[in-house]
């Protein structure tokens, strides 16, 4: 763990599916603490009763009528997989 | 050279009747086969499917038989959409139009050309891009700046008339700055965002990088709207922005927020912006000073906000459905986590990471609710210095382009160039970035860009005063 911001690097990049190797885990653990280092900026100010901003322009829940409309064919859908079987993606073994 | 022209001087050619669509694209495509080997600016470029379409286009459209480039994540059907990562390099076409795409093919325009960008968008110097190195044309052996690096160089070096490119921490305005032409990011829900690969949703913005102001303005002109498709598309009209070019600027306040103009600014862009206050002075303008007092909290904020939300976006990654798929793993985890590191360059992995970090249980009270609440200060300094002026003022970024690899293993110190263009997206505001000088570095000129800001939906302002001092000069 990184001494300033106790980066677990390895719990971090198990969250994000992405496998690093040992010599990537210490670069990016250095990397990030300097900055969060330089992000901690955001402690010297009180922020306490201040309502968070999302989004900078007013715009909320967007709904649309429930209404059947076109959309990919299967095949349209398929094209880019890298793997398919049975006109669907094919995964790995989920299920012994 | 046709490639070197103006939309707006094509199309007089084209209605004229003394050019046609097909030659503007054998034009482009000869000055991309030319000169794109040394400058990098496209990954790939279709030239039969552009001459095709060139001969259907319609020229009675506002930009009827005009080729535009696109930056390498807008979906254009049938075409690549790498992102400049391997993760789509392999294979991926775009199974449909990008909704600003739709707006262009509805006005006449013709998508040609894919560019070159840093990965995913995370980048100020394209240096970031898997899939190729791009040249800033002014000096080849400096960098573009970025992300769109490759749309910037494109259209600085002639190797296209127009292109597209996405902002959203100053993507456009930056680059635009570093290569000498003009990059305008629209107020945040103007242009459709259906299409463009999500790097962080509540700050991308797709915009226009021309040669010139009015072009600009053309271009912006058929790229806004509504789109049902974008959640956070404004159901707002877009006045025509071309009708604000020509305007004087007598009695217009322009503000120079104090905080941009203290220290850590090239001797040589401080002077050019100087002389560009005093133009614009000169040209019936009010400076005042003006205050953004959170301005410092501006990097930190957005490299909280923008990693959380592309750590999130970047998830769909996962070797099923489209890009990479790992061959080496032995069960699904292993197949989401290989392909992902496979697929994904440093500066993607370095942002997921942190984006995860500051989500992640125990830290995102500390982190990411903190930075949203300082998005609030910043977003309200906006609102009260708009109270005083119409436009703020600074330099598009402290530096002029610096040389290739020189800052590769400093990420922090490539973040800091941001420093003025990246509030102008947490508060969803429009900016230009217009050229207004060159630094002499290396017996090289290197173009500077002027950043001018407005109030939200104002782009009809930053176009009026961005055209009045491009016409000065």
């Amino acid at each position: 763990m990184s001494e300033a911001h106790q980066i677990d690097i390895h719990h971090v990049a198990k969250l994000a599916r992405l496998a690093l190797t040992e010599d990537e885990a210490r670069r990016y653990e250095t990397q990030l603490d300097g900055i969060l280092s330089y992000i901690d900026t955001l402690t010297r100010y009180n922020l306490d009763g201040v309502e968070p901003t999302a989004h900078a322009m007013p715009v909320y829940d967007v709904l649309r009528s429930d209404e059947v409309r076109p959309g990919f064919s299967q095949d349209q859908a398929l094209a880019n997989a890298p793997k398919c079987l049975a006109d669907q993606f094919q995964i790995l073994k989920v299920i012994e | 050279m046709l490639a070197a022209s103006s939309i707006t001087t094509l199309r007089k050619g084209i209605t004229a009747g003394e050019i046609t669509p097909r030659d503007i694209v054998l034009d482009v495509a000869r000055a991309i086969e030319a000169r794109n080997a040394e400058i990098g600016a496209y990954l790939s470029w279709d030239v039969d499917a552009a001459l095709a379409e060139a001969e259907r286009a319609d020229t009675s459209k506002p930009l009827g038989g005009i080729p535009i480039a696109v930056k390498d994540n807008m979906n254009v059907t049938g075409q690549p959409c790498t992102c400049g990562s391997r993760m789509l390099a392999e294979n991926y076409k775009a199974p449909y139009d990008a909704g600003a795409i739709r707006r262009l093919r509805a006005s006449g325009a013709i998508p040609f050309g894919r560019l070159n960008m840093d990965e995913f968008a995370m980048g100020s110097s394209s240096e970031n891009s898997a899939l190729g190195i791009t040249r800033n044309p002014r000096d080849l052996s400096r960098v573009p700046g970025g992300s769109s690096g490759g749309s910037a160089a494109a259209v600085a070096g002639d190797l296209a008339i127009a292109a597209l490119g996405s902002d959203t921490g100053g993507s456009i305005r930056q680059p635009a700055a570093l290569c000498g032409c003009v990059g305008i990011k629209p107020t945040y829900g103007r242009v459709s965002r259906y299409g463009l690969v999500a790097f962080a949703s509540s700050l991308d913005q797709i915009g226009p990088v021309t040669k010139t102001v009015e072009d600009a303005a053309l271009l912006l002109n058929h790229l806004c709207g509504y789109d049902a498709q974008d959640s956070t598309s404004l159901n707002v009209e877009a006045p025509d922005f071309t009708a604000a070019i020509g305007q004087d600027i007598k009695g217009l306040r322009i503000g120079l927020p104090k905080e941009y103009y203290i220290s850590g600014i090239h001797a040589g862009v401080s002077a050019s912006v100087q002389a560009a206050i005093r133009q614009l002075e000169s040209l019936g303008a009010i400076i005042e000073e003006i205050s953004l007092p959170h301005t410092e909290l501006g990097v930190a904020t957005y490299y909280v906000l923008a990693p959380a939300e592309a750590s999130a976006n970047l998830a769909r990654f996962d070797g099923v459905r489209y890009g990479h798929r790992s061959g080496s793993a032995g069960d699904l985890m292993e197949h989401y986590q290989f392909s992902r590191a496979e697929g994904f360059g440093p500066e993607v992995k370095r942002r997921i990471l942190l984006g995860t970090y500051v989500l992640s249980s125990g830290y995102y009270d500390a982190y990411y609710i903190r930075a949203q609440k300082a998005r609030t200060l910043i977003r309200n300094d906006f609102t009260e210095a708009f109270k005083k002026v119409d436009v703020i003022l600074s330099p598009t970024s402290p530096m002029p382009a610096h040389k290739l690899g020189e800052l590769k293993d400093n990420p922090l110190a490539a973040y800091l160039e941001d420093v003025f263009t990246i509030p102008v997206n947490l508060a969803g505001l429009p900016g230009i970035s217009v050229p207004c000088g060159n630094v002499d570095m290396e017996g090289k000129s290197l173009p500077v860009g002027l950043q001018i800001v407005g109030k939200a939906l104002d782009e009809a302002t930053v176009l009026r005063v961005a055209h009045a001092f491009e016409q000065s000069r």
